[in-house]
């Protein structure tokens, strides 16, 4: 099984006829994805490459039936394009868009709050459930179907989670970054969630870094309600105080949010954590008694 | 980003928060004028981005206009080290003089973003005039907090929460709810992520005045405050730095010597991390990008190269939709085009990675490439330490 998208996803592109949108909607119509069609306020009626697009997301969700949309929409729209989906009542939307202000961001997670919605990112890479879907950029070409779970807050250390998996024959059930931006929808813990409900997924890769308590929280969770092993990972163990590491989360701030805090949480909690993001597969490898 | 103290009392007063009289002076001269027309006794404070400037020497009384010329010739030109700007300190280039005020306590007002919650917080606290953290640190209860809802903004009840919680006398607490709303409407108004007020105090007079500031703002949101941009000190940053935003490049200087290139932040960190467990040193973070194309490598490599620590660079790119050889293409025109000398090792994964390697390999320019992460990371330091 996978978790939030499979073969059933019926997936809505907002931003369809941006370059970004266009591209990545291909990329997700050749992966196998039900790609419904796009929303580009200004261009309803018209159809690109086949697919239909609407001027609205509630227009578009009547018509064709989305269950979930991915948001390639520029940062000082990208907000208000969230909260237009959650408006649409779509069950699931993604959102990859990098540079959304902090305070659009807060109304949007408000008005999130009174809609059954689930937000995935702002500022990731999206999420894929190989074999089956995929809503974002992490390219299909390197997963493998299997039994790994993964949640992180990066986009190519994510890939390269995957591959060191995939090169090992250990596949994924569902693979899900959730963004590297201070304020983000779908947390660790959301997601450990939902994997420990996934009978498939044996085992989870938790890939974090520098900045904010969130994986502070989720070694509480793990600790006290997950019982299947987690691999851990801190990016930035070597970032200077202060800095904001590329990512706008990414920051140690008052001398907080170190990796060696979250790191030493983590491990407090039964996660095994690896120094090395080079150790990622084979630690999971050794989690499953596969080493 | 972030902005002299002057500069945020000027902001912070136009919503209406109380501020000292006071002006900015770029030279000793401009100090005295200022000193003359506020009158009297004044304090000289260097402007930085940098807190704990009074330790280091960064803020002086001067009684009269004289003593405050002499003062800021001395601070003007040095370079001012506090434990926030490293051994190497931050040069002074501007001095605030304001009225020097005779006050009687000194509290802590601040407001900033709570991830965990995802809304802004406002911070009181009568212990003011130390580090937050410190207190937060040893007398955690000193500290007074209320959420705001972002709908409903900041409720006159949250402040008399604050005021009272901190030991405000009932007199005070109508001017403390006042300031604190003038605050917020500062905070939401520029899209700031950070405002403290440190210390905030109450002058003889039964006034309430915030004796320093500080404002920093939401970079993702400077894009619709164009007069916020204008506030930009160059002078406080990394010439390299700034350099390489100019090319969208996300560039952050370090101690080492080995030079990263990396696509996406996480991996980046991740990259500076291994080099670190192989035995090296860092000489920078780089984010080059996801759409990185022939030309952001060309621009990356003329930034790295400009450290001349950097006696070897590592190449780490995860190509996800990026082809490995119009990456294997870029970096060989780069390093001809830019003469680089120092050794290379390119770890690089995606789309095309046989016929990049190729590319690499027939160029006859001296490359090491590597399968893995840890590969790579082994090899340049053997490279770094063979060359020292």
């Amino acid at each position: 099984m996978s978790v939030l998208i499979d073969k059933n996803t019926r997936l809505l592109v907002q931003g369809l006829t941006g370059r970004e949108g266009m591209f990545h909607a291909r990329q997700a119509a050749a992966y196998g994805t039900t790609v419904v069609g796009g929303v580009t306020p200004g261009k309803g009626g018209t159809t690109h490459e086949g697919w239909p697009v609407f001027d609205t997301v509630a227009q578009a969700v009547r018509e064709t039936g989305a269950n979930a949309s991915v948001i390639f929409v520029p940062p000082a729209f990208a907000a208000d394009a969230i909260m237009e989906a959650a408006a649409a009542r779509l069950p699931l939307t993604v959102c990859i868009t990098e540079g959304i202000p902090t305070l659009d961001m807060m109304r949007a997670l408000d008005f999130l709050q009174d809609t059954t919605t689930r937000l995935v990112g702002p500022n990731c890479p999206g999420l894929i459930s190989p074999g089956k879907a995929k809503a974002g950029i992490i390219p299909g070409h390197i997963c493998r179907e299997g039994s790994v779970g993964i949640v992180s807050r990066s986009g190519t250390l994510t890939y390269e989670a995957i591959h060191q998996l995939t090169r090992l024959g250990l596949g994924q059930t569902t693979c899900i970054g959730i963004g590297g931006d201070p304020l983000i929808g779908t947390t660790f813990i959301d997601a450990l969630r939902l994997f420990a409900a996934d009978p498939e997924t044996e085992a989870i890769v938790l890939i974090g870094e520098i900045g904010g308590t969130a994986e502070d929280e989720a070694a509480t969770f793990i600790r006290e309600h997950f019982r299947k092993p987690v691999v851990g990972f801190i990016a930035g163990q070597t970032a200077p105080p202060g800095r904001r590491m590329g990512h706008a989360g990414a920051i140690i701030a008052g001398g907080k949010g170190t990796a060696a805090e979250k790191m030493a949480a983590l491990a407090g909690a039964g996660v095994r954590v690896v120094k090395s993001p080079a150790d990622i597969g084979s630690a999971i490898s050794a989690s499953l008694g596969r080493a | 980003m972030k902005i002299h103290e002057y500069q945020a009392k000027a902001i912070l007063a136009r919503y209406g928060v109380p501020v000292p009289r006071g002006d900015v002076a770029f030279s000793a001269s401009e100090a005295g004028d200022a000193a003359r027309r506020l009158g009297g006794r004044v304090v000289v404070k260097a402007q930085i981005h940098a807190g704990a400037r009074g330790k280091g020497g960064g803020v002086k009384v001067a009684p009269d206009a004289e003593e405050a010329e002499r003062i800021a010739r001395g601070m003007i030109g040095m370079h001012l080290v506090t434990h926030q700007t490293g051994p190497e300190g931050r040069l002074v280039a501007r001095v605030l003089v304001e009225e020097a005020l005779q006050m009687t306590r000194e509290l802590y007002l601040g407001l900033a973003i709570d991830r965990a919650i995802a809304r802004p917080v406002m911070m009181a606290s009568s212990a003011g005039g130390v580090e937050i953290e410190k207190v937060a640190e040893v007398t955690p209860e000193l500290i007074v907090k209320e959420p705001i809802h972002p709908g409903a903004g900041f409720s006159a009840f949250q402040a008399r929460n604050l005021a009272f919680g901190i030991g405000l006398e009932a007199a005070l607490v109508g001017k403390a709810t006042k300031l604190m709303a003038s605050l917020y409407d500062a905070f939401r108004a520029t899209d700031a992520s950070l405002v403290e007020i440190n210390p905030l105090v109450v002058t003889a007079g039964g006034d309430l005045l915030a004796l320093d500031a500080k404002m920093n703002f939401d970079d993702s949101a400077i894009f619709r405050h164009p007069d916020l941009r204008e506030l930009r000190d160059l002078g406080e940053e990394d010439p390299l730095e700034i350099e390489a935003s100019k090319f969208s490049l996300n560039y952050i200087r370090l101690d080492g010597t080995i030079g990263c290139m990396v696509n996406g932040a996480g991996l980046a960190m991740a990259t500076m991390d291994i080099i670190k467990l192989a035995g090296g040193e860092p000489a920078n973070f780089l984010d080059v990008g996801g759409g990185a194309n022939a030309e952001q490598i060309r621009n990356a490599f003329r930034i790295l190269m400009s450290d001349k620590h950097v006696r070897a660079v590592l190449i780490n790119i995860f190509g996800g939709i990026l082809r490995c050889d119009v990456l294997a293409e870029g970096v060989v025109a780069a390093v001809r085009e830019l003469g680089v000398t120092v050794p290379i090792v390119i770890r690089m994964e995606g789309t095309n990675v046989e016929r990049g390697k190729e590319m690499l390999r027939s160029s006859g320019l001296n490359f090491t490439t590597a399968d893995t992460m840890s590969e790579a990371a082994e090899r340049v330091v053997v490279l770094v330490g063979a060359g020292s």
